[in-house]
């Protein structure tokens, strides 16, 4: 058994070396593209290599025990009696204890620093964006710009990006896997994003929560461009013939399959604040809260915003 | 007349599920068929289907769940080899809705159908035997139990030949699975076969905690409970508390679907926030639920096999009991995702990887019982040794996804999936099949052939690694859960790795049938005749393999934590009484049976929105319950000289069986 299982052993690990060398480029988390994803990559390795104290242990003894204590090895010391050891016993409660605790006060300090609603402070002022998921496709909407896109997220380099999202269907789970944090985005709901990248190029998007027959395709292109590249990019969509006005958004919110790309040249005022309040309507009823439904909100960092 | 049931209900244009309709039909014709040929409908209906044993029981929820296992596996292949396929410009063999209703039908399976019932069917046959009880504490209700859970199993299997199933994941999240989304009788389906089980799983775990805490032998003190028995205890505390959530969460989406409410809606009010919080409310507490027996079971052969008794009793204990109340606390790490302030996050962060402290102590316990031992390798303890690597490396990326900032980039992944089948599949389920190798000699008289279990052992430990190994890498090259279809070619390689590992799994399973046909078929070889093959330190071992009906003649009295051990080494294991009483023992009943069945058509009916059938069929389930409970004659007395007969018979064998050679394990050492 012991031979053999040292083979198995061996082999697993060469072949997870393997994995590991054999791509590197296409192991996103592994190769960020800006700071909060980074930052993230740095707490996994940073945990693994924690957790790595107390698990190489437990992997020697578990080959080195059975190996030195199996039945026909008659040399060995055999104790039937003993079953206890407050020696050992401190030490396996305490060692892990204090891994723990370690990894407590990093998550602590992490959790908070890479909190998905705060703004990362860059001194360059941050670009907002809308994010909505549609079944089943993410439409984009740039308020400053007062331009919109479906499935094409294009954006300046070097420059945060905060997002506001929500969803006009299921939940849905908003990603960009080589920028950091993904958030939820649910209906009648807001959730915040903040990301930036800090290289030009283009990334995977994607849904990352389940949402029915279309999920698989729900994904989408985002491009990290150079400022000038993005103007650029802007006007070009501003020449579109399409624009987002509420009979256009109710057609695009109709279920569609398959992943394609539109531009809207102009979009209706406060699209996405309206989508949220569509499903809402109750509170419609209360003159007071209408005015909040409807106008611009006021997102407290990090609670969950029912609007 | 018949609701929304016509015709079109049966996928005729779908050649995969006719295919699997026309094969499960065929096979449960001849099963029919065989019984009626060897006519044993008598003894089916008379000893089995009405039974009220606990031994019986437990051997019936073994035995389905090892079908159930089977029909999740043949999910599991299907959305491998799919996904194997459907890269670029191919979409694989399934349509997107098809591959939908396969994950949903494979986690709900292997979790309330696999998982559940293997537990409780281990827990049916152990429990009271090792406490020195004669049975459970509700002998009746545990039939109901049994009988609900097949119910909920069979609405599964007739959802694939009438209708559809879930497309909404085993977790059911809303609002997908409201009505505006799923219109379909898929969710259906889901919610009765889920609520059904779950409240026959409810049921049992009142019956088991009662009978822990009422039913032990004079002398077995709490501290002096084998340590199944305290992870049973307390997988039974965490059902009580946990089942009633998801009941009534389940109710919620129910009455949101069939009366137009608003609990989980998008509109009106309803907020699905609530649905995600309250099925993981159940949901985390479930995972500790089918893991901490297998824990028990673990402490029962690590300590056997060593020929020791288990390190740290007092720590095991205290280390059960501190996961049993943590796993309240952790279900938020499940959606961290959703945007909670991070000091929230942070607080189910550090909960959750405080359970790692007390999973730990239980890893150490475990090698420290091997330590100065005397270590007999038998397939119980290759499933142990495997399930000691496995579930370590499946708790690091457990702690790993405890940290809010990594599952900020892991969660919903591959990654995911990859993690929690490393701690289900060698923390439940290794430990079940341990366990079912353990004590199948003591379930059925002879032992199972250790050449063909280390064959399977070996398949499942391979297969595992390069089943799920590609899926942790997946999970770091960013590829979501759940996906029919991707364009990311670099993904396919390590999907086709993944296809290749569930095959030499497919190897291992394989190995075990034909390990229970050899075993049935070498069964006077391999028989057990002293009721102690393993040199067993609990008091089931004290018993005849298979038990005497009544399991002890007389109650034995306890000493100290290993029972049996304690009385082997005082010499007074054997001890004939001076004279047998009376036994008074429960009367089988067709209630639990008919309940089971009038519950599946209850469910069917509510399925298919046939009203006048549900009623009629909740209605017997009420008059059958109501005519059991007014009936005063349940129990029979076996006499003393019956008693005396069967103890005697037992005598004599043990009395052949000294010279036998034990089963050591050592023939099979290379």
């Amino acid at each position: 058994m012991n031979k053999k299982s040292d083979l198995v052993f061996i082999g697993l690990l060469s072949l997870c070396t393997v994995f590991f060398l054999g791509g590197c480029s296409d192991i996103l988390l592994f190769n960020p593209k800006g700071p909060i994803g980074d930052a993230e990559r740095f707490v996994i390795i940073v945990s693994i290599a924690l957790m790595l104290i107390v698990v190489i242990p437990v992997f020697i003894m578990v080959f080195l025990f059975p190996r030195k204590y199996r039945a026909s090895n008659t040399k060995a010391t055999y104790m039937p009696k003993w079953s206890h050891s407050a020696k050992i016993e401190w030490v396996i409660w305490l060692v892990p204890a204090i891994i723990i605790t370690v990894l407590g006060i990093l998550i602590w300090n992490t959790t908070h620093r890479l909190d998905p609603y705060k703004p990362i402070v860059t001194g360059v002022k941050p670009i907002s964006i809308e994010a909505v998921s549609l079944d089943w496709k993410w439409l984009f909407i740039y308020p400053e710009q007062n331009i919109a896109t479906v499935n094409q997220l294009v954006f300046p380099a070097n420059v945060p990006l905060s997002f506001r999202i929500t969803s006009a269907t299921v939940m849905t789970s908003f990603f960009i896997p080589q920028l950091g944090s993904q958030i939820y985005a649910m209906a009648g709901m807001q959730t915040r994003l903040n990301l930036m990248a800090d290289e030009t190029g283009t990334y995977l998007g994607q849904n990352q929560q389940f949402s029915g027959r279309g999920y698989a395709d729900m994904s989408f292109k985002a491009t990290a461009v150079s400022r000038e590249q993005f103007e650029a990019w802007v006007q070009k969509i501003k020449q579109s013939p399409d624009r987002l006005d509420l009979s256009r958004y109710e057609k695009l919110e109709k279920p569609s399959t398959g992943y394609s790309v539109m531009s809207f040249s102009s979009v209706k005022t406060d699209l996405f604040d309206y989508i949220i309040s569509k499903y809402n309507e109750p509170m419609a009823m209360n003159p007071d809260i209408t005015k909040e439904g409807f106008g611009p909100m006021q997102p407290k960092t990090g609670a969950l915003e029912k609007s | 007349m018949f609701g929304k049931l016509s015709l079109s209900a049966i996928p005729y244009h779908e050649p995969i599920v006719m295919g699997a309709v026309i094969g499960s039909i065929l096979l449960a014709m001849v099963i029919l068929v065989l019984i009626t040929y060897y006519q044993k409908w008598t003894i089916l209906w008379k000893e089995w289907l009405t039974s009220v044993d606990h031994k019986r029981i437990g051997i019936m929820y073994i035995i389905l769940s090892l079908v159930m296992m089977l029909r999740g596996l043949a999910d599991a292949v299907m959305m491998r080899s799919h996904q194997a396929l459907s890269a670029g410009m191919s979409h694989g063999f399934l349509t997107p809705d098809h591959f939908s209703q396969v994950f949903s039908a494979h986690g709900t399976i292997m979790i309330i159908f696999v998982a559940m019932p293997f537990l409780v069917g281990l827990m049916n046959l152990v429990v009271p035997p090792q406490i020195g009880s004669r049975d459970v504490a509700f002998p009746y209700l545990n039939s109901v139990s049994l009988w609900l859970t097949v119910a909920g199993a069979m609405l599964v299997m007739v959802s694939l030949g009438v209708g559809e199933f879930s497309k909404a994941g085993w977790s059911g999240y809303a609002p997908l699975t409201e009505l505006k989304y799923s219109p379909g009788t898929g969710v259906d389906y889901w919610i009765w076969a889920f609520q059904i089980a779950g409240i026959g799983s409810l049921v049992t775990s009142i019956n088991f905690l009662v009978t822990i805490l009422k039913m032990r032998a004079p002398g077995m003190t709490l501290m002096r409970m084998p340590i199944f028995i305290w992870t049973v205890l307390c997988t039974a505390v965490l059902m009580v508390l946990s089942f009633p959530v998801l009941t009534v969460a389940l109710s919620m989406l129910t009455l949101d679907r069939y009366l137009g409410m608003h609990f989980f809606t998008n509109t009106l009010g309803g907020n699905m926030m609530m649905y995600v919080n309250l099925f993981w409310i159940w949901g985390h507490p479930e995972v500790y639920i089918v893991v901490l027996p297998a824990f028990g079971i673990f402490s029962e052969v690590v300590a056997t096999f060593s020929g020791k008794p288990l390190f740290g009793y007092t720590s095991m204990v205290f280390a059960t009991m501190a996961i049993m109340v943590l796993s309240f606390s952790v279900w938020l790490h499940h959606f961290f995702t959703m945007g909670a302030s991070p000091n929230v996050n942070i607080f189910f962060g550090i909960t959750t990887m405080i359970i790692a402290v007390p999973t730990g102590v239980k890893v150490f316990n475990w090698l420290f019982t091997m330590y100065r031992g005397r270590i007999r390798f038998t397939t119980p303890m290759f499933w142990t040794l495997g399930f000691i690597i496995t579930f370590t490396i499946g708790g690091m990326a457990g702690v790993l996804l405890a940290s809010p900032p990594a599952d900020y980039v892991l969660h919903n992944s591959l990654f995911l999936i990859a993690h929690f089948h490393s701690m289900l599949i060698s923390g439940a389920l290794f430990g079940y099949f341990a366990g079912y190798s353990y004590w199948f000699p003591k379930a059925t008289g002879f032992t199972l052939n250790e050449k063909w279990g280390k064959r399977a052992f070996w398949s499942w430990l391979i297969g595992f690694y390069l089943a799920f190994i590609p899926l942790y890498v997946l999970g770091f090259m960013g590829m979501p859960r759940r996906m029919a279809h991707y364009d990311i070619l670099a993904w396919q390689p390590y999907l086709i790795i993944a296809a290749g590992g569930l095959a030499v799994i497919l190897i291992g399973v394989l190995c075990q049938m034909i390990q229970l046909v050899v075993s049935i078929k070498e069964r006077h070889i391999a028989r057990d005749l002293t009721g102690d093959p393993w040199d067993g330190r609990t008091l089931e071992w004290a018993m005849a393999s298979p038990p005497a009906i009544y399991n002890f003649a007389a109650t034995p009295e306890v000493h100290g934590i290993d029972a049996f051990a304690d009385m082997k080494e005082k010499g007074i294991a054997y001890v004939k009484p001076d004279r047998y009483q009376d036994i008074h023992m429960p009367k089988n009943t067709a209630a639990g049976f008919v309940n089971g069945v009038l519950s599946f058509i209850f469910g069917f009916a509510m399925v298919w929105y046939i009203w006048w059938l549900a009623g009629i069929s909740a209605l017997g389930m009420l008059v059958t319950v109501i005519i059991r409970s007014t009936d005063d004659n349940t129990d029979f007395a076996v006499p003393a000289a019956e008693v005396e007969r069967i103890e005697n018979l037992r005598y004599r064998e043990l009395a052949n069986a000294v010279a036998m050679p034990r089963l050591t394990g050592d023939q099979a050492m290379p």
